[in-house]
């Protein structure tokens, strides 16, 4: 039942952030603002962790393939493939999960265990829509962005520790990288990172937002945010994997 | 004037307002005084809109504002100003975009304009020269004194004030209460205070609403309070040991 309750007062929430701000000029500060919260602020982390992991799946790939009637290529093509399907969009959205979505939550429910939404509201302003379309906003602009940034690092670091390692020769890497590649695998990547942008943002402003209590609640609220963003992330990743590749 | 007429709130099968009916008057500081659970917090929030009454009518100047949309709520609440008890200042924002923000979103000011209007209001609050602090660095009577400006930068008609002086230390809080005296009578605002400080009641309260157990137990001036024959009301107003001093 609880959890029916939930699905409705996040519904209701979603339609109140879905109306025409009041004012143009200050909807576009904010969402400019969380651009740089959201977006330009996550760069350093996505770029750590894509280097890495482009890395180790392409050791780990190369560690696998020992049979010589493979191609080394073929640990270009997988690192790629790997990244641009499920790395990049998936495990990057989940490690924004819990950079972005805590953030969001901790941030709109302090502001809530605080009155200053109440503040809000009796200004006169829709403080669900001066809150939270921003924020949807912006992620769904920029973490596309984020991604393909980490598909680059990521395939850039699988080149790094292959050829450095002598796992891969550099020349044989880049034709990998380059073979067989199909656009639509990008515009899979693409539509599942726009809805992981959604469900992150929108999961943890829900959470923020229906904050009662004080700085512990808030914290849980945070914690929940995280844990209820990548449930949701892995399942609509299951369920666009079906609808999108099968 | 605000009248509120029988009105009645209750949360899950528990009432917390019986029946109050009530008016705060225009030019006038206006006091809801009671002990704590007594539900001057909920009348209050019942006036500015953040609960819905179960039963009876709040109007502001003749204008319906209970149980109506939000939509048409809007345009009384950018005639409202409220204080709330912790200040509810944009943590984000400085002093200056903090007290800008209603012009922001409800005038077409120029931000010459804004900015004029600014300094006019926090020159009223005493807090000229703060405008690039964040909430962060002020002091506690300070917050409250920029809270005070946001909610007078539209020159509202009414003003609402949550406990504004809990938490200040006892000069800070009768300063606090002297600005909200005075902006009432310079800006003709109705101004309502909730709150369970005897001070602010003996010093500012022109009209006093004392409510007990959600029923409206009795109204009157500071100058009638510590006449009165009441027995819960003496008790609340004789609890100190300083008004009790004051009654011997």
């Amino acid at each position: 039942m609880e959890v029916l309750y939930q699905i409705g007062e996040y519904i209701i929430l979603i339609f109140q952030a879905f109306r025409k701000p009041d004012k143009g000029h200050v909807f576009r500060r904010q969402l400019f603002l969380d651009f740089k919260r959201l977006g330009t602020d996550s760069i350093g982390i996505v770029a750590i962790i894509s280097l890495f992991i482009g890395g180790i799946i392409a050791i780990q790939m190369a560690y696998n393939i020992d049979s010589p009637f493979i191609p080394k290529s073929t640990i270009g093509f997988s690192t790629r493939q790997m990244l641009v399907l499920e790395i990049s969009p998936t495990i990057i959205s989940l490690i924004l999960a819990g950079k972005v979505g805590s953030r969001i939550a901790s941030e709109i429910g302090t502001m809530r265990i605080t009155e200053q939404i109440d503040a809000l509201r009796v200004m006169g302003i829709n403080p669900a829509n001066y809150l939270i379309l921003p924020k949807i906003t912006a992620a769904v602009i920029y973490f596309p962005v984020l991604i393909i940034f980490s598909m680059f690092l990521g395939i850039f670091g699988g080149w790094i520790a292959g050829t450095f390692t002598g796992l891969v020769p550099s020349s044989d890497y880049i034709i990998g990288v380059r073979e067989w590649f199909e656009p639509f695998t990008l515009t899979y990547a693409m539509i599942k990172t726009v809805v992981f942008a959604f469900i992150i943002t929108s999961v943890s402003a829900y959470k923020g937002y229906t904050v009662k209590g004080g700085s512990v609640e808030v914290g849980q609220a945070s914690t929940e945010a995280v844990v209820a963003s990548s449930i949701l992330i892995i399942f609509f990743d299951l369920i666009l994997t079906q609808m999108l590749l099968v | 004037m605000i009248e509120v007429k029988n009105i009645s709130k209750a949360f899950e099968g528990n009432t917390v307002l019986h029946d109050v009916t009530t008016t705060f008057e225009r030019g006038k500081t206006n006091l809801i005084i009671g002990q704590s659970g007594s539900g001057k917090t909920v009348l209050m929030k019942c006036c500015i809109g953040l609960f819905d009454v179960n039963e009876g009518e709040i109007d502001f100047d003749g204008r319906r504002f209970s149980n109506i949309s939000d939509k048409k709520k809007k345009l009384i609440r950018q005639e409202m100003g409220v204080l709330f008890q912790g200040g509810a200042l944009f943590d984000s924002f400085t002093v200056e975009e903090n007290v800008m923000f209603p012009l922001n979103m409800f005038t077409n000011m120029t931000t010459e304009e804004k900015k004029e209007r600014v300094n006019f209001v926090l020159e009223n609050v005493n807090l000229l020269g703060t405008n690039n602090k964040f909430p962060a660095e002020l002091s506690g009577g300070m917050v409250k004194r920029v809270a005070i400006a946001r909610a007078i930068s539209l020159m509202p008609k009414y003003l609402f004030a949550d406990e504004p002086n809990s938490g200040l230390d006892p000069k800070t809080a009768e300063r606090i209460d002297e600005l909200l005296s005075a902006l009432t009578n310079k800006f003709n605002m109705t101004t309502v205070i909730n709150t369970h400080d005897m001070n602010s009641v003996l010093q500012i309260g022109e009209k006093i609403s004392f409510i007990h157990e959600g029923k409206l137990w009795w109204e009157g001036t500071n100058k009638e309070i510590l006449k009165t024959e009441n027995q819960e009301l003496n008790e609340f107003v004789f609890a100190t040991a300083l008004t009790r001093l004051i009654k011997h």
